[in-house]
C-alpha cells in the first residue's frame, strides 16, 4: 500500500471490531439537519451519538430586544409543522401575564386553528413514517388536506407555513365565510381520506412488522427522559396539557386521549392517527359552538394591547396614542413571572418568561419538547438495525427548528 | 387527596427549615430558592416522598442577573407530578465567578441536555455531568452568548454602511 502521509486514522482504529457511521447532517432521511454518529457492528447499532444545533438561530437572545408582539414570528419558526400553536402558546402566555380575559368566541377560533394545526403536524409524521418503511403513497394522499389546511391558515392570516397568526388578544381580523366554508370541506373530507389512510397503514403486514418493536420505551423511562405529548402517550401515560391544565377554553370540549402501551413506533404511530380523529371531533363541537355566539368578535377589548382598526388611527385621538404606544413597544407590561405551557403537536410547548416591566422580556425561555426528548434517542435505538433507526428517528417527530431553536 | 402549595410548602419548611427562602406564588405556581448546595436534596426529597411525587423534570434553564453581586446566574428548575398534576419551581443562586451546581442527571435524564443548554449559553458548570460541553453552539466559541454583557446590536445604530445590508 501506498504511503499517505498526510493521513492519519485515530489511534486503534484499525483494530477496532465496529464501523463508525455518519447519518447526516444533511441525510434526507434524517428530515432535518441533525447529525448521528453511530458505531455499528455489522448492522447493528452499538451506540449512537447525536450532534444538535446546526440550525440555532438564537432566538432566545433575540426575544431579549424585541418587543412582545414581534416575538409572535420567532415562535413561527420553533416547530414550523404546526406554527399555529406556537403562536396561540406565545400570545396566550403574554396575555397571562397581562390579565387579558378573551371571549369565548376567540378561544373557539383558536381552538380550531390549533387543532388543524395538530392535524397537519400529525399527518405529516405519520406518513413520513409510511415513507421510511416504503409506502409513499400515505403521505402523498394526505399532503392535500395539508394543503387545504394551509389554505385556511391563508385565508385567516395571509400566509401559509410561517403563519404568525392572531395578535396578543385575538385575531388580528376577523374570519371570513370563506374560510368557514374551508373548514367545512376539510371536515367533510379529510375523515375519508384518513380512513383510506387508515385502511393502507394499520393493518398493514409490512408496516406492522416494520414498526411494531422499534425504538420502545416504558413509561418510566419515557417520564424520566422528560417525554411529553403523543410520545409519551404511546408509552401509556395519559398526560396532555389540554386536560391537566386547560387554556383557551379546552374544558368545553368532549374529548379522549388515547394511549398507547409500548412507547414504540407502531404505537408512537396509533397515538398520532387517534389524536387526528380526536382533533377532528374538537374542530366539528367548535363549529357547533361557534354557531351560537355572535359573530363579530374576534379579539378582546384590551386597546392598550390590541392594535386597532386602521380606520380609526386616522380619525380617534385613543386610537392613534394607542397605536403609536404598541407599534413603539411602549406598552405598559407588568414585570412579572409566568410558566405557560400549551399542548404542542409533539409535546408540552412551554414559555417560561421573566418580565421586568421593560419593553421586552427580560428573560424568555422555550421548553421544545423534541430538544428534551431527543437525547432518549441512544437508548431507543441501541441494539436495532440501521433501517429501524431511521424508523424511530422519523415516528419521533422531530423538528430542527424546534430542536434547535 | 389534592396537593396544594401550602401542604407543599409545609413540607418542605418542616425538611429543611430556614434553608429554603423566598417562597412565592406567582400566576398560582409554588416557587422558592434554595441554596446551591442543597439543590439535589431538595429535588430528590421532592422525588421520593410519597405525598409529593414530583418526579418529572419539565424545564430546567438558567437567567443572569448581573447586578444581584455574588448571585448571578439563577439556575431554574420546573418540577411537575403527574398524580395531582401541579407544578412548582425551584430557583438556585450562584456567583457567575464560580458558577457550580450540582448536576441533576442521576435524578432525571431529561437534565442531560438541559444542563448542557445552560452550560453552553450562561456557563454554569454542573459538576458531575457526565458529558459537560457545548451543544447549541460551537465546541471553538469561548465565551457564554446568553449572558447580559453580550448585548444584542443597537438597532439605532448609524455606523454602517446600508446599502451592504441591503437596506
Amino acid at each position: 500500500m501506498l504511503e499517505q502521509p498526510h493521513i492519519s486514522l485515530p489511534q486503534g482504529s484499525i483494530e477496532k471490531q465496529t464501523t463508525t457511521l455518519n447519518l447526516g447532517p444533511t441525510h434526507p432521511a434524517t428530515h432535518g439537519v441533525f447529525q448521528n454518529i453511530l458505531e455499528m457492528d455489522g448492522e447493528r447499532l452499538v451506540n449512537a451519538e447525536s450532534t444538535v444545533g446546526y440550525i440555532h438561530r438564537a432566538f432566545e437572545k433575540i426575544a431579549e430586544r424585541r418587543p412582545y408582539y414581534q416575538i409572535t414570528p420567532l415562535t413561527d419558526r420553533l416547530n414550523y409543522c404546526s406554527a399555529p400553536i406556537n403562536n396561540m402558546g406565545w400570545h396566550l402566555t403574554v396575555e397571562k401575564l397581562l390579565g387579558v380575559q378573551t371571549p369565548k368566541r376567540v378561544d373557539y377560533l383558536r381552538v380550531i386553528i390549533m387543532e388543524l394545526a395538530r392535524i397537519t403536524d400529525h399527518l405529516i409524521c405519520n406518513g413520513v413514517v409510511g415513507v421510511d418503511t416504503g409506502a409513499f403513497t400515505g403521505f402523498l394522499y394526505l399532503m392535500q388536506f395539508r394543503e387545504l389546511a394551509y389554505e385556511i391558515y391563508e385565508e385567516v392570516c395571509g400566509s401559509r407555513l410561517t403563519t404568525n397568526i392572531g395578535r396578543i388578544g385575538g385575531f388580528e381580523r376577523n374570519f371570513t365565510p370563506a374560510a368557514f366554508q374551508k373548514i367545512e370541506k376539510f371536515l367533510a373530507g379529510f375523515p375519508k381520506a384518513l380512513k383510506e389512510f387508515e385502511t393502507l397503514m394499520t393493518r398493514n403486514r409490512i408496516f406492522v412488522e416494520r414498526t411494531t418493536g422499534v425504538g420502545p420505551i416504558s413509561a418510566e423511562r419515557a417520564m424520566n427522559y422528560g417525554f411529553t405529548g403523543p410520545n409519551l402517550r404511546a408509552a401509556g401515560v395519559d398526560y396532555d396539557v389540554r386536560v391537566a391544565h386547560p387554556y383557551s377554553s379546552y374544558e368545553d370540549f368532549e374529548f379522549s386521549i388515547p394511549v398507547g402501551s409500548t412507547g414504540d413506533c407502531y404505537d408512537r404511530y396509533l397515538v398520532r392517527n387517534a389524536e387526528m380523529w380526536q382533533s377532528l371531533s374538537i374542530i366539528r363541537q367548535a363549529m357547533d359552538k361557534l354557531k351560537s355566539l355572535p359573530d363579530d368578535v374576534y379579539h378582546a377589548d384590551v386597546p392598550a394591547y390590541y392594535l386597532p382598526e386602521k380606520q380609526d388611527v386616522y380619525t380617534k385621538m385613543e386610537a392613534l396614542i394607542y397605536h403609536f404606544k404598541i407599534i413603539m413597544g411602549e406598552s405598559d407590561i407588568l414585570p412579572g413571572e409566568l410558566y405557560n405551557a400549551v399542548e404542542g403537536a409533539n409535546g408540552e410547548l412551554g414559555f417560561y418568561l421573566i418580565s421586568d416591566g421593560g419593553r421586552s422580556p427580560y428573560r424568555l425561555h422555550f421548553r421544545r419538547p423534541c430538544f428534551i426528548y431527543y437525547q432518549a434517542y441512544p437508548e431507543l435505538v441501541k441494539g436495532a438495525m440501521l433501517s429501524d433507526a431511521i424508523i424511530c428517528l422519523s415516528s419521533l417527530n422531530l423538528i430542527a427548528g424546534e430542536l434547535d431553536a | 387527596m389534592s396537593l396544594t402549595n401550602d401542604y407543599i410548602k409545609q413540607r418542605l419548611v418542616e425538611k429543611f427549615g430556614e434553608e429554603l427562602t423566598s417562597f412565592e406564588e406567582p400566576f398560582g405556581l409554588l416557587s422558592f430558592t434554595a441554596p446551591a448546595a442543597l439543590n439535589l436534596k431538595v429535588m430528590q426529597f421532592l422525588y421520593d416522598e410519597e405525598e409529593l411525587q414530583f418526579r418529572f423534570l419539565t424545564d430546567l434553564t438558567a437567567v443572569h442577573y448581573p447586578n444581584q453581586v455574588g448571585a448571578e446566574l439563577a439556575v431554574v428548575y420546573h418540577l411537575y407530578n403527574f398524580r395531582e398534576k401541579v407544578r412548582l419551581r425551584l430557583k438556585i443562586f450562584v456567583p457567575v465567578a464560580a458558577p457550580k451546581v450540582f448536576t441533576a442527571t442521576k435524578l432525571f435524564e431529561s437534565a442531560n441536555w438541559m444542563e448542557r443548554e445552560s452550560y453552553d449559553f450562561y456557563g454554569v458548570e454542573f459538576v458531575g455531568h457526565p458529558n459537560l460541553k457545548r451543544i447549541l453552539n460551537v465546541d471553538e466559541m469561548t465565551y457564554f452568548p446568553m449572558r447580559k454583557e453580550f448585548p444584542l446590536e443597537d438597532q439605532t445604530r448609524v455606523d454602517k454602511d446600508d446599502e451592504m445590508f441591503g437596506r
